[in-house]
């Protein structure tokens, strides 16, 4: 039976299209001052969430259904939490920079060559460090008072991109948590408050 | 009551033909051209007089395209419905009004600069007569008239704010012009019927749909760099460019794929992002200058 779409709403396109926003401040002013790979990282993680937000306001929210998606959508996390090692445990970051470029070679080729579990699995194991990293290196700063409380709120920031990516996930693997129409409805709500996190988070470090 | 509706049918019918979304992107070109040359920009005298020059010539070169385009609009579907073909407004009363929007923006633009007024007039005249009147129905090539037209407003904002036609000023202008072809070819390939019917020859029809593909791919490229020299050239500081290098990541992104993977709905996506990127482009300089 084929599924009904839910249709772009004009409350989705202004959530999308703030979150649009809150993305160009942060590329433009919110990263002034950084180190230039952190700074390259994070104008590519929130220049992705910048150009998603206004493909999905363009396209509407049927674009995540293409297999490209799975791939573009990884380089948020990937660069994001590159930019957060690089900055915060400098000690790591070569290794870590290895880890993200071999990461997102490797799911763009399980995706194309071998679809299926090892495709999976693979997107699982490194989205899944990246994730851990968003969301566990800045509260943990913040609770080492080796970064400002508001700071937290990138972990926050991570755990909101994470709920989105495990619904679409979940979604896209044939058992979703909930319907495909309710994770629709709430993914721009859910893009707005990721991005406000980060970029609050961020102003506060 | 009825005079006052009839008056108001009848403004709104103009309006329609003044193609108010295409002339306030080609506005804000006019306006970003002339805020980038960091001259006072606040200062409303000169915005208000720029804004409204501009608008009366670009509205009045639109009016005029639609009254010498009007058999080709009925005979295409996308454009059956606009007022000429339909007959809801006399060609001879829409010349006029056309001819008066024109004269008034030209005129008023001379009487601020006569360079500024030059370069006003030289977009109505490229627009009408060479790319309408005298290329539209004879080769695909003169959509290059069309994107010179279409260079025109950023090039004379820039030239009233630094009293100057200066590399900037034509980078700029090259860059809108650079740009047209995403703007125009992705429609042409969207109405393709349309204009194969109307007798148009666009790019699709004369050199196929991937050429057309892979010069959308080249000009916005090309168009990107020329924004960016112009950018650096206007002075614009690190974090706007690192913006404006996101938003033609973008559009190249859109370009690429649609030569490697083309659909129709891809194509029409670029159009839409073709818009989106330079309006965003031209705030960019708007806000820079502020």
């Amino acid at each position: 039976m084929m599924m009904m779409m839910k249709k772009t709403s004009i409350l989705d396109r202004l959530l999308l299209l703030a979150t649009g926003i809150l993305a160009a401040y942060q590329v433009a002013v919110g990263i002034e001052g950084l180190g230039t790979l952190a700074i390259l990282c994070y104008t590519i993680a929130f220049g992705v969430l910048l150009i998603a937000g206004l493909l999905l306001i363009i396209f509407s929210l049927e674009i995540l259904d293409n297999p490209l998606v799975v791939v573009v959508a990884a380089i948020i996390p990937l660069s994001l939490s590159l930019g957060l090692v690089v900055e915060y445990l400098p000690a790591l970051g070569t290794v870590y920079q290895v880890f993200v470029t071999l990461g997102l070679l490797v799911i763009a080729v399980t995706r194309y060559v071998t679809p299926g579990t090892i495709a999976t699995v693979v997107l699982a194991v490194v989205h899944g460090i990246a994730g851990l990293l968003i969301v566990g290196l800045p509260i943990l700063l913040s609770l080492q008072g080796r970064a400002p409380a508001g700071f937290a709120l990138v972990g926050v920031g991570g755990a909101l991109i994470g709920l989105g990516g495990l619904l679409l996930a979940f979604l896209r693997a044939g058992k979703p948590m909930l319907s495909k129409e309710t994770i629709y409805t709430i993914l721009p709500g859910l893009l707005l408050l990721m991005t406000a996190a980060f970029v609050a988070g961020f102003a506060l470090a | 009551m009825r005079a006052f509706q009839a008056t108001h049918v009848k403004l709104r019918t103009y309006w329609v033909l003044t193609k108010p979304l295409q002339s306030g992107l080609l506005l804000t070109t006019g306006l970003a051209g002339f805020m980038s040359a960091r001259c006072p920009v606040l200062n409303w005298q000169a915005l208000l007089a720029l804004t409204g020059s501009l608008f009366l010539a670009i509205g009045g070169s639109t009016v005029l395209n639609m009254v010498c385009d009007r058999d080709i609009d009925a005979k295409m579907k996308r454009t059956a419905n606009r007022p000429l073909p339909l007959g809801r407004v006399e060609a001879s009363n829409a010349l006029l009004v056309g001819l008066a929007l024109a004269w008034l923006g030209v005129g008023w633009a001379f009487a601020l600069s006569p360079l500024y007024g030059t370069i006003v007039f030289a977009g109505l005249f490229f627009d009408v007569v060479v790319y309408t009147i005298w290329l539209k129905r004879r080769t695909p090539w003169s959509i290059v008239w069309g994107g010179i037209s279409g260079g025109m407003p950023i090039l004379a904002g820039r030239a009233l704010g630094t009293g100057q036609i200066d590399w900037i000023g034509l980078s700029l202008a090259l860059g809108v012009l650079l740009w047209i072809p995403t703007h125009i070819m992705t429609f042409n390939m969207r109405y393709y019927e349309d204009y194969r019917r109307a007798g148009i020859p666009t790019f699709p029809s004369a050199y196929g749909f991937q050429v057309t593909r892979v010069t959308i791919a080249l000009s916005s490229l090309a168009a990107s760099l020329a924004i960016a020299v112009a950018a650096i050239g206007i002075g614009m500081t690190w974090g706007y460019l690192r913006l404006l290098a996101v938003l033609s990541a973008g559009l190249l992104a859109l370009a690429i794929t649609s030569v490697v993977r083309p659909s129709e709905r891809l194509n029409f996506g670029l159009f839409k992002y073709a818009s989106v990127y330079m309006l965003s482009s031209m705030l960019l300089v708007v806000v820079e200058a502020i």
